[in-house]
């Protein structure tokens, strides 16, 4: 962990920036429905990077055109699960695109007790490694 | 987990609930606004002043409601060169209230109004979303909330408009779940009104009724506005317009016809102003399309193609 020595998660864009304040991620919001993109907040308590899909918290957002109707589903989330993380994602639907083109995290626990590593004794001597999220 | 042995980026970051306003302020308003002195200045960054004289010449009568819109942008501008004189400027709540009959003009003047504070910078879109109950209230337990928050957020930044909105609130069903519709409704026209303006339109004294039932509706409603109905002569210079943007022309019959027509039917029962007097046009029209399609061989010319007879609205069941 030499890259990461306070085991922040750095997921997705902005994560190795300070966390980003509600006029900034409104802004960004802001961008990506310019762009026509449809955003959607999802959660999870585990953070490990094999963990691609979260859950959702609501459906995707389409057809929004300021920035607050999905600060405030944001807000909503951060309510209902204050420590566990919750990212923003926008799809973008255009033919031969489809897929997320804007990703980052809005919430994070207060305390990130980030990954352990876990040994196993294989045949021979061979030494398997896992990393898993830490859960409190 | 160890505390750091240097301070983490963000770690001192504002908590969630403080947002910087002069970021947001500065994205939402047209830059120039801000130093203007005089009204004209703020009209020209706003063009709100062209937006005016636009519902003035677009409307036909609806004098009472053309004043108050006046008055309500005379107090959004001058409460703009306040604010940057630096005096005190409160958010004004600028939730309203259409109420008249049918056909009156209510969602064409909720279109204009949210132009109106879109120019002034009130609302940072100025799109209208128009619903009606069944795209707030939901079908069972647990279904209303989603819904109506999933117009609340589509409609984040302009207008919402709800058509007849009375029938939210059922009296006779005391776990109908429109109530739950209002209370979200309530909440979000009080804690964000710098992003959102409410209109609520139906029949007046449907709506009378509604605000009676729900006071706290009521008192976050700033501005009532009644629509009156139209004259004969007001209904007849809409007819001239609807009939000019569809580019056809009332021919000297026609237009004998249509001025009798519409005092007959002004008298007939479901009477709906404007409404009715579109439908009348579009009978009208196909009745000419009719006539003309007898004539299989004849060349016709535009002017035929344009014109309405007085024959094709005397066709109409009301002179019956």
């Amino acid at each position: 962990m030499m890259t990461n020595p306070v085991a922040r998660i750095t997921q997705g864009q902005f994560s190795h920036l300070p966390d980003l304040s509600d006029a900034e991620i409104s802004l960004q919001i802001q961008y990506g429905l310019g762009k026509g993109y449809a955003w959607s907040v999802e959660y999870t308590d585990d953070p490990h990077p094999r963990n691609t899909y979260w859950e959702m918290f609501g459906l995707p957002m389409f057809d929004l055109r300021d920035a607050a109707g999905v600060m405030m589903e944001v807000h909503t989330c951060r309510k209902a699960f204050p420590s566990h993380y919750i990212r923003l994602m926008a799809f973008d639907s255009t033919r031969g695109v489809e897929s997320i083109a804007m990703s980052f995290i809005v919430n994070r626990p207060e305390n990130e007790p980030g990954f352990g590593l876990t040994r196993q004794e294989a045949h021979g001597r061979t030494i398997r490694y896992t990393v898993h999220s830490v859960r409190e | 987990m160890a505390a750091p042995l240097y301070q983490i980026p963000g770690q001192q970051a504002p908590s969630p609930g403080a947002m910087p306003e002069t970021l947001l302020a500065s994205a939402a308003s047209p830059s120039g606004i801000a130093a203007a002195r005089t009204i004209s200045e703020v009209l020209a960054h706003s063009q709100a002043g062209l937006g005016l004289d636009d519902l003035e010449g677009d409307l036909v009568g609806l004098a009472p409601v053309k004043s108050r819109i006046r008055d309500i942008a005379a107090l959004l501008v001058i409460d703009k060169l306040r604010m940057n004189l630096g005096l005190l400027a409160h958010a004004p709540s600028l939730h309203m209230s259409f109420t008249g009959n049918p056909g009156t003009g209510k969602t064409t003047v909720a279109l204009r109004m949210a132009e109106i504070l879109h120019r002034l910078g009130y609302v940072r879109k100025g799109h209208l979303v128009a619903v009606t109950r069944d795209d707030l209230v939901g079908q069972y337990i647990g279904h209303t909330a989603p819904k109506t928050r999933e117009v609340l957020k589509r409609a984040m930044g302009g207008v919402l408009f709800i058509d007849e909105a009375y029938y939210l609130y059922r009296p006779e069903n005391e776990r109908d779940y429109g109530q739950e519709a209002i209370e979200i409704l309530l909440q979000v026209m009080e804690n964000q009104r710098d992003d959102l303006v409410v209109i609520l339109a139906g029949y007046k004294d449907r709506m009378d009724v509604f605000f009676r039932s729900n006071p706290g509706m009521n008192s976050r409603i700033a501005h009532h506005l009644d629509f009156p109905d139209y004259l004969p002569q007001e209904l007849e210079e809409i007819a001239r317009r609807m009939l000019h943007a569809m580019q056809y022309r009332l021919s000297v019959s026609g237009l004998a016809a249509l001025h009798e027509y519409i005092p007959l039917r002004m008298r007939q029962p479901h009477f709906a102003n404007a409404r009715s007097i579109r439908n009348a046009l579009d009978r009208a029209r196909l009745r000419q399309a009719n006539r003309l399609f007898a004539q299989v061989q004849r060349p016709l010319t535009r002017d035929e193609l344009m014109t309405i007879e007085g024959e094709d609205l005397r066709a109409s069941r009301v002179f019956a």
